[in-house]
């Protein structure tokens, strides 16, 4: 079994992490990069594969040099046996369009095919959740979104999934697809191993994996622009159709909100609050 | 359908002393052995004094098994032993070396979470030779049973297991052994509880103040006075970088006395002998206690049931040999030489006599002699009869009794009754020997301790604060909360006391239809998993799930 995840670096948005200048833009230079909190998902599926029915794990990303450390930080995650990096200045301001295309080359460039592609459901940056489902539109493959639970058949080469219908926890349906397929785990997805064989096995990778991280470089392979020589209108800044018109901040909240103290044993200041509230309840 | 459940030669329940010398001897045999701890690490649940012993008769010891466990795993050989007899301030002492050094070739203090996560690590790779392995923050809840017969056991976290041995080490309250009825949690007079603080203080401090070197350590017991009447004593053990000081009380009289456990610890802390090595200083880097199994009591002469074997606490196998406290040791042997019985039934192809194999091993190894001996059978008929031990109270009390033991002083024959292991083992469980004989010594021949002690150990709430905890659903519950059923908790559980709102058990006064009721409240949150209440209480007692619970850095 061979899967691949997909994944990419993304500003550091948590408090005390991101820099903002004066107009509200991101200072990408001052703000860390890091693996986008939702490609966490995919790799615990990728993960769970693994254990369960051995094999390598691959992942890969687009993006500039510096998209290394993300994969050495993957690599640790997920235990994975080999790490591609998609970059080439010509590649560089990519929309999720170009992205997939680019991917999907790398995707076909590997040396083994992939029996399962897993992605993230949508990135901290860009939130479109796009370039998933447009990657594997671009191999022609099905895909299964929104997965919270996942069985793989070997023999009969399908998967299984549990998925949630519409993003909706209360609403969970089971699909089957042939392989190879395509999937996007949710941030629902929970890994199980149930099994203590799965649980020795997964202690396993984690002892092998340490070395290999460290040593992150001789299992990373850099597919540039000669090496996957991809249709120039079709990458990069030139292969974007997408615009984006401006930016709007979203206003921040007033630091200080007008408030009234009450005191819960003044029966009528209390009555005034409930004559307040009166219009937001409910119907009856 | 039980067919498709995962199947291993052996499954070891529990990754303490018992555990780590069962697994690492089934695989030394080859056996195919899956090891399954609780604690999120081994030794995060576990509290001990302690000393772990090495002892020339015994048929396995602890670094024979793992030959680096001295270098690696434990903190100080114990050089010098004291036993301090204490009267208020009068304090006399006696040299107990030659009694610890009786049958022992070494003897090191340990803290159980170093020394414990240092065994997962050689276990596991042990095992995962023959194709098992250890895994932590799995809680074993129950066995596995097919038309009545043992064959597994049932998870929390993994789906049912089956195998052709199941050796329980899961410690004190064996939740196993209590399932295959082979041990009971009734009655108070069969365990002790043990309570522990771990002070911080560097290897130079104590050099000086100990007079050691780095390759030295002391262990200093205490008993007389200063527990309130309450039979048991005190100890003190140096680590690399810390000392161990605790107190092991036998649960029926802190039940009898309603007495507050971590109360009697601050009269050991805070007694002006003590200030000779806390010097004013006092950090406690952790609080912790647990039941401790009187093997003289409860230790099961036939610990197996079908392929169900118990090792360790778990098959009540702690000896208390006078002051002495030997569990860790005895369970080294008995997993050990439970996983000898398995793999030697195995190849003769016989697997289901192990356990009867196991039997018949502790007591042809001399095991079962040290947990039971008989002549404490027969003394303890004697001394522990009501009338005969009040008689002997009064009289070691008596001038008479001070004139012998001044006597005795004098001819040394003193020294030589406290240092006899055969005097130890017949001791009775009486306040003579605890209470007191060593408060009479102490008068009579003891010097009085100028020094003053004004160290201000923490209380409760910052105790309890100190640990940590990821508490899950309750895991004990109140079968009957009336005080009469489960009052002796309030005071007896280590994390609670009379006056305190913040622990675990609350005494409630409630008033319905005009009268009052005396009830008691819990409230799992800060419990220390020690297993008192599980017997002086009355409850539905289980422990929490894998990796949920207290977590001990120290132990
Ligand atoms: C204060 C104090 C002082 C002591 N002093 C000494 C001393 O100086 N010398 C000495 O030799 N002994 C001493 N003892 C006793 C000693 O600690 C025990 O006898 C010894 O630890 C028993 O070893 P064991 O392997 O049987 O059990 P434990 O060491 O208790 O190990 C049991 C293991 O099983 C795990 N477990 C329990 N239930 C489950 C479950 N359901 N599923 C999975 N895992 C489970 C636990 O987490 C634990 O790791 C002292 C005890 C106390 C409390
Ligand atoms: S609640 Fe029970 S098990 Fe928990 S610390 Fe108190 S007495 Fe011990």
């Amino acid at each position: 079994m061979h899967t691949l995840v997909l994944t990419k670096g993304v500003p550091d948005f948590r408090e005390g992490q991101v820099s903002f200048d004066e107009d509200g833009h991101l200072e990408r230079g001052k703000t860390p990069t890091v693996m986008n909190p939702n490609d966490k998902h995919a790799l615990e599926a990728a993960l769970q594969t693994k254990v369960r029915h051995g094999g390598t794990v691959s992942l890969m990303s687009m993006g500039p040099p510096g998209y290394k450390e993300v994969l050495q930080e993957g690599m640790a995650d997920v235990y994975a046996d080999d790490l591609y990096l998609c970059s080439d200045r010509e590649m560089g301001a990519a929309d999720t369009w170009a992205t997939s295309i680019t991917l999907s080359t790398g995707i076909d460039h590997l040396d083994e095919e992939p029996d399962v592609v897993f992605a993230g459901f949508k990135t901290a940056d860009g939130e479109t959740g796009h370039t998933g489902p447009q990657t594997c539109w671009c191999q022609d493959w099905p895909i299964v979104t929104h997965v919270v639970a996942l069985d793989i058949d070997e023999e009969e080469r399908t998967l299984r999934a549990k998925r949630l219908v519409e993003g909706d926890v209360e609403e969970i349906e089971t699909v089957e697809a042939p392989l190879p397929c395509f999937v996007v785990a949710d941030p629902e997805f929970e890994p199980t191993y149930r099994k203590a064989e799965h649980r020795l096995r997964h202690k396993d990778l984690r002892a092998e994996t340490q070395k290999r991280a460290e040593n992150f470089e001789d299992h990373l392979e850099v597919y540039d622009q000669e090496e996957l020589n991809l249709d120039p209108d079709f990458i990069g800044l030139d292969g974007s159709p997408t615009i984006v018109a401006g930016v709007d901040p979203i206003p921040k909240a007033p630091p200080e909100r007008e408030a009234t103290m009450v005191d819960p044993s003044d029966e009528g200041a209390m009555a005034d609050v409930f004559e307040e509230l009166e219009p937001y309840a409910g119907a009856d | 359908m039980t067919d498709d459940y995962e199947h291993y030669e052996a499954v070891v329940v529990g990754a303490g002393p018992g555990g780590a010398a069962a697994a690492a001897t089934l695989a030394q045999n080859g056996v195919e052995t899956l090891v399954l701890e609780r604690g999120v690490e081994s030794g995060s649940k576990n509290v001990s004094g302690g000393l772990i012993y090495a002892e020339e008769s015994a048929p396995y010891t602890i670094d024979g098994l793992f030959p680096e466990f001295r270098s690696e795993a434990s903190e100080r050989p114990v050089t010098e032993y004291y036993l301090h007899n204490v009267a208020g301030r009068n304090v006399k002492t006696i040299d107990l070396t030659d009694l610890h050094e009786h049958d022992t070739t070494w003897s090191d203090a340990v803290l159980r979470r170093h020394m414990d996560s240092w065994l997962e690590g050689r276990v596991h790779e042990m095992t995962r030779e023959t194709g098992g392995g250890l895994l932590t923050g799995v809680r074993v809840d129950g066995l596995l049973r097919e038309a009545g017969e043992i064959v597994g056991v049932t998870c929390e976290e993994l789906d049912p297991i089956k195998a052709d041995a199941i050796i329980a080490a899961d410690g004190v309250n064996s939740e196993l052994a209590r399932d295959a009825g082979l041990m009971d949690w009734e009655d108070p007079e069969e365990w002790f509880q043990g309570v522990k603080a771990i002070v911080d203080m560097p290897a130079s401090a104590i050099a000086e103040r100990f007079g050691v070197d780095e390759d030295e350590g002391v262990a200093h017991l205490f008993s007389g006075d200063l527990f309130e009447g309450v039979r048991g004593g005190g100890f003190l053990y140096t680590n690399d970088d810390s000392l161990s000081i605790g107190t092991v009380f036998h649960l029926d009289s802190l039940v009898a006395e309603a007495a507050e456990p971590h109360e009697l610890l601050d009269a050991l802390l805070t007694h002006p002998l003590l200030d000779q090595w806390l010097q004013g200083e006092y950090e406690e880097l952790e609080y912790g206690a647990k039941l401790v199994p009187d093997s003289k009591k409860a230790a099961n002469p036939s610990p197996h049931q079908g392929r169900l074997m118990l090792v360790g606490d778990a098959a009540g196998q702690m000896q208390a040999q006078g002051p002495i406290i030997k569990g860790m040791n005895h369970a080294v042997s008995a997993g050990a030489l439970a996983a000898e019985a398995f793999s030697e039934a195995q190849t003769r192809g016989r697997p289901g006599e192990a356990g009867q194999r196991y039997e018949t091993k502790l007591r042809d190894e001399g095991v079962m002699a040290k947990l039971r001996p008989t002549r404490y059978t027969v003394a303890s008929a004697v001394g522990e009869n009501g009338a005969v031990a009040s008689v002997t109270d009064s009289l070691v009390d008596s001038p008479l009794g001070r004139l012998g033991i001044e006597a005795a002083d004098r001819l040394g024959l003193l020294r030589r009754a406290f240092n006899s292991p055969f005097v130890m083992s017949v001791m009775p469980d009486t306040r003579t020997p605890y209470v007191t004989a060593p408060t009479a010594i102490a008068e009579a021949l003891g010097t009085p301790v100028r020094e003053e002690n004004d160290v201000e150990p923490p209380d409760l709430a910052d105790r309890i604060g100190d640990l940590t905890y990821d508490v899950g659903d309750p895991h004990i519950e109140l079968r009957d909360n009336s005080f009469a059923a489960s009052g002796a908790a309030v005071s007896a559980c280590p994390v609670s006391a009379k006056d305190f709102g913040g622990g675990c058990y609350r005494d409630e006064k409630v008033k319905t239809n005009g009268h009052e009721e005396h009830l008691v409240s819990l409230d799992t949150q800060p419990c220390v998993e020690c297993g008192t209440c599980a017997i002086v209480a009355d409850t539905e007692w289980e422990h929490p799930a894998g990796g949920k619970g207290v977590e001990f850095e120290q132990g």
